[in-house]
């Protein structure tokens, strides 16, 4: 399994994202900077991290989804090319359209920064496949703009083909106004796409995938992708 | 000549005349008048400071650099230093807070290591005062919004809340990183015939003369002071770390140095003075954002997210190169030359001109006249048994854990990332907050904490208090105290009853320091906090760090288990003296704090650091703010679990579960475990205090609460 990571002008997960899956999975993990044109030969699944990509002084990950390297990213994403975005990731994918919907300023608009629980809706993912339906997990969010927004008649069609892959909800694994740190419609946490090959989610796995950092639940999430592959090669 | 306009003390132009040999222009004068200014030059304290114990056998590097550096083992350092932003937080406190963690970012970057941690001190006024959300919500927000977005977390801090700060709020930032023993760039290391090159951001009019602002009293029209106030810029600053690193990786600088207050006549004099070489600066060279600008305003412009590197000529095309990659201005603005002559040239024609070394350390010292004050006895009065007792315990207890001060800070922490880089094994809202270092066993604990209201009361005591909270807090964690960096927010020297309170401060300071041989290895000092209103307390704010040996060493906070054994150690002699307590009942700050006693420090330190590492309790905290009661509450809160205790009182009931003050600390021990304890504790004194059990706290009949309704920080699980 081969990895690349972009990193962007203000990217800041990027080093912990390759990290978390060198550690987790011992697999091969390339840094590819956005100024790339090419995403390296053989690359299996590409994570775009989380940060501040050019400071976020526009809309989030608007420029980001403009920088060069971000057509080979999108090519690899339309061939079925596994392809991850997580916290300003998830934002620059739906720049990108290749995610539907927009992440707009916090219900509360502030930061925040916390563990939060989130159920697992559809293990039908590359990325969720060793998860159990309706498990919850717990992953922490970091972020200011994270309130997942789409036009009703969109929303419909996102949930009514399961696109919706995770879900702010409480210990009890219930979707409550309260457990929903920052008024995503639905408790919306994370999407795939219809080919089911492009993920998105606020949280961030990668700071959960050590026991010495308080959670391992995230660990999961990268051998879901390892098997995936593994199970495509044979 | 008019020297006064420019903040000039008449000695202060006669030292520099006499050192040029002539009488300096306004170009100079102007330049002077910032570093000679009290935030540049510490006129005031540079020999106060010298009281401070600064060597020990982990010490790296000591006070004069850009901060100080402790051996972490492995060939491993820790860099850090605390300083502080409260003029500019004040004025415009969003901005002001931002530049402040920007800053300290870049002292640590200067020396070569990547910054891993932050931490905030924060000081804001009585909570219903008028300005003080505004203040406090914009500050919190700076910071959040910097580090954040930097990708530096903020791991921990101190907020206090009290009426002195109304109008002069303070912010304190605190950085760590982390930096190869062999790797470290030093300020002292050009040599002549290199190039000055500065990279990073252009140079406006952005903070002009910043310093010298920050070096006198607030004025009631503080918004006049605005064009002395930075802009930051965290994207620029994220980039400005990642290039530098690389080019440090790379060994393509020679020296390096940030550009902090008064810009780059300082950091570029600095490396000048304390190299041992002269500097030619074409100022014409410097990037600029407004074309129309002064030589002195280029020479002390406040612009945030540069840095000043020395570079051999040969490795000038490699540096443009990764600045380019980086997307960051890079120009050479100078060169360094034999002899100690500094001077800065504008379009050929040379505006100033003067020995490097007259910039950095030529300022004339100042000795304020000290006077203890009148009234300081008046304020130990405090005869405890005219007190009431709480007519309401239950009630009381809740009420301190609601006390602004006491309460959980989740709002401000929940602001900030306190993960990012994922090396964060304790986080805000903890006694200790601990990184782990990815590919070694070793943990990093840090603490930042301060107790003004003994400073105000007594304040050698005071002094002496805080440095030990944070060393007590680190040594039951497990962790050895390697160094502490300091701030001293206090009011305007000039006052010779303020001075005298500083001076023994410091010599509190330095007193535990010397008992504890927990060495200053970086610091801060901001005076002048005062404005029409009023002075800030006197407030020493400590930064201390420390090492735990491996994650099985590390005893955390709020991990009671059922069935274990409660014990208090240390001197069941508290006080009620400055104490929440007494601040909540009374509204006001009296009583004498309790006396420093290294020995019994010392002790305490050596059995709390052997029970973390042996493993002989399940959880451990030392006795802060609000008392045995509040750290029993948190314990609670946090374990989720009630206990029921019940012991002897050989004092006053709220004066041993309110009380504040000396060398204690809660343990909670597992039942198999206690002969153990109990021998590692032979000869300190040791107070079983009851069992942990249900869901209830009790404690002597007097309280008695769900664990549940007492306030507490969110538990999601």
């Amino acid at each position: 399994m081969k990895t690349a990571v972009i990193i962007f002008p203000g990217s800041n997960c990027d080093q912990d994202v390759l990290y978390a899956v060198r550690n987790t999975l011992g697999t091969e993990v390339r840094a590819v900077w956005h100024g790339e044109r090419e995403i390296p030969d053989g690359t299996d699944l590409v994570i775009l991290p989380g940060g501040f990509s050019y400071g976020d002084y526009l809309r989030c990950g608007a420029m980001a989804a403009r920088s060069p390297v971000m057509q080979a990213v999108i090519d690899h994403g339309r061939r079925g090319g596994l392809l991850l975005g997580i916290c300003n990731g998830f934002q620059v994918l739906t720049e990108t359209r290749l995610l539907p919907g927009a992440l707009l300023t916090n219900r509360i608009p502030a930061f925040i920064c916390r563990p939060c629980l989130l159920r697992v809706e559809s293990t039908a993912t590359p990325f969720t496949s060793m998860y159990a339906e309706g498990q919850v997990v717990q992953f922490p969010i970091a972020h200011a703009d994270g309130r997942y927004t789409l036009p009703d008649d969109e929303l419909k069609a996102l949930e009514d083909r399961g696109g919706v892959v995770f879900r702010y909800c409480d210990g009890a694994g219930n979707v409550t106004e309260e457990s929903n740190p920052n008024g995503a419609m639905n408790g919306i946490a994370g999407i795939v796409n219809e080919g089911g090959n492009i993920l998105g989610l606020m949280p961030h796995p990668e700071r959960a995938s050590e026991a010495i950092l308080g959670g391992v639940d995230g660990c999961a999430f990268w051998r879901s992708i390892f098997s995936t592959l593994q199970e495509r090669r044979v | 000549m008019d020297f006064r306009r420019y903040g000039i003390r008449e000695e202060e132009y006669l030292a520099a005349r006499e050192a040029l040999g002539r009488e300096p222009n306004e170009c100079e004068l102007r330049i002077l008048g910032v570093m000679w200014s009290e935030h540049c030059s510490y006129k005031s304290t540079k020999h106060l400071l010298k009281l401070f114990p600064n060597k020990g056998d982990k010490v790296v590097l000591g006070p004069g650099e850009n901060a100080g550096i402790v051996d972490l083992g492995d060939g491993l350092g820790a860099a850090f230093k605390v300083e502080s932003h409260n003029h500019p937080s004040a004025v415009a406190p969003y901005q002001g807070a931002a530049t402040g963690v920007g800053g300290i970012i870049r002292d640590i970057l200067a020396l070569g290591a990547r910054p891993v941690a932050s931490m905030d001190g924060l000081f804001f006024g009585a909570p219903g005062h008028g300005k003080t959300a505004m203040l406090s919500s914009g500050i919190v927000r700076g910071v959040g919004d910097y580090g954040n977005a930097v990708g530096v977390p903020t791991v921990g801090g101190k907020t206090v809340y009290d009426p002195s700060y109304n109008e002069n709020p303070l912010l304190n930032a605190f950085n760590l990183g982390l930096v190869r023993l062999d790797e470290i760039v030093s300020s002292q290391t050009a040599k002549p015939g290199q190039l000055v090159v500065l990279l990073g951001s252009k140079t406006g009019r952005d903070g002009i003369a910043g310093a010298a602002f920050a070096s006198v009293e607030l004025s009631d029209d503080a918004k006049a002071d605005r064009p002395s106030i930075q802009i930051g810029d965290p994207f620029a600053e994220k980039l400005l770390i990642e290039a530098c690193l690389e080019l440090q990786a790379k060994r393509l600088i020679v020296s390096m140095q940030d550009m902090g207050a008064a810009g780059i006549t300082s950091s570029s004099s600095e490396v000048a003075a304390k190299s041992g070489v002269g500097m030619v600066l074409a100022f014409d060279k410097v990037p600029l954002r407004a074309a129309d600008m002064e030589p002195w305003e280029i020479a002390l412009s406040e612009s945030q997210e540069r840095m000043l590197l020395i570079v051999e000529p040969r490795h000038l095309e490699e540096v443009m190169a990764v600045a380019e990659r980086w997307e960051l201005d890079c120009a050479v603005i100078g060169e360094t030359t034999e002899g100690d002559g500094y001077s800065i040239l504008f379009h050929g024609e040379e505006v100033a001109s003067f020995p490097a070394s007259l910039v950095g350390d030529g300022c004339p010292p100042i000795h304020w006249p000290a006077r203890k004050p009148d009234n300081l006895e008046k304020g130990w009065e405090l005869d405890v048994e005219t007190l009431p007792l709480p007519e309401d315990w239950n009630e009381t207890l809740l009420s301190l854990l609601s006390e602004p001060s006491l309460a959980s800070k989740e709002w401000i922490y929940d602001q900030y990332d306190s993960m990012v880089q994922t090396n964060t094994v304790r986080g805000p809202g903890h006694p200790v907050s601990v990184l782990r270092i990815k590919g070694r066993e070793t943990l990093v604990a840090m603490v930042l904490d301060a107790d003004p209201w003994k400073c105000a009361l007594d304040p050698f005591r005071g002094g002496a208090e805080a440095v030990a909270r944070t060393v007590r807090a680190l040594a039951v964690a497990g962790a050895e105290p390697l160094g502490l960096t300091d701030c001293l927010n206090f009011p305007s020297p000039e006052n010779p009853e303020q001075y005298w309170v500083m001076m023994e401060c410091i010599k509190g300071m330095a007193a535990c320091c010397e008992a504890l041989q927990c060495p200053v290895v970086s610091g801060n000092v901001s005076l002048y906090n005062e404005s029409a209103a009023g002075a800030i307390l006197p407030t020493p704010v400590i930064g201390t760090v420390g090492v735990i040996p491996s994650v099985g060493q590390f005893l955390p906070s709020g991990r009671w288990h059922d069935g274990d054994v409660l014990f208090q150690v240390g001197p069941c002699i508290p006080s009620l003296a400055g104490s929440q307590y007494l601040l909540m009942r009374e509204g006001r700050n009296r009583g004498r704090p309790l006396e420093f006693l290294p020995d019994v420090e010392a002790g305490f330190v050596r059995r709390a650091l052997k029970t973390a590492r042996d493993g002989v309790a399940s959880s451990g905290r030392a006795v802060a703010g609000g008392g045995l009661a509040v750290a029993i509450a948190r314990e609670a809160t946090e374990s989720g679990l009630g206990a029921v205790v019940s012991f002897e009182i050989p004092t006053r009931r709220d004066v041993l579960l309110f009380g504040e003050g000396g060398a204690r600390a809660l343990y909670s021990v597992p039942m198999a475990k206690v002969p153990l304890f109990k021998s590692l504790w032979r000869g300190f004194p040791l107070l079983e205090l009851g069992r942990v059990q249900g869901a209830e706290l009790e404690i002597n009949g007097v309280i008695s609460v769900p664990v549940d309704t007492l306030p507490s920080p969110r538990r999601i699980r």
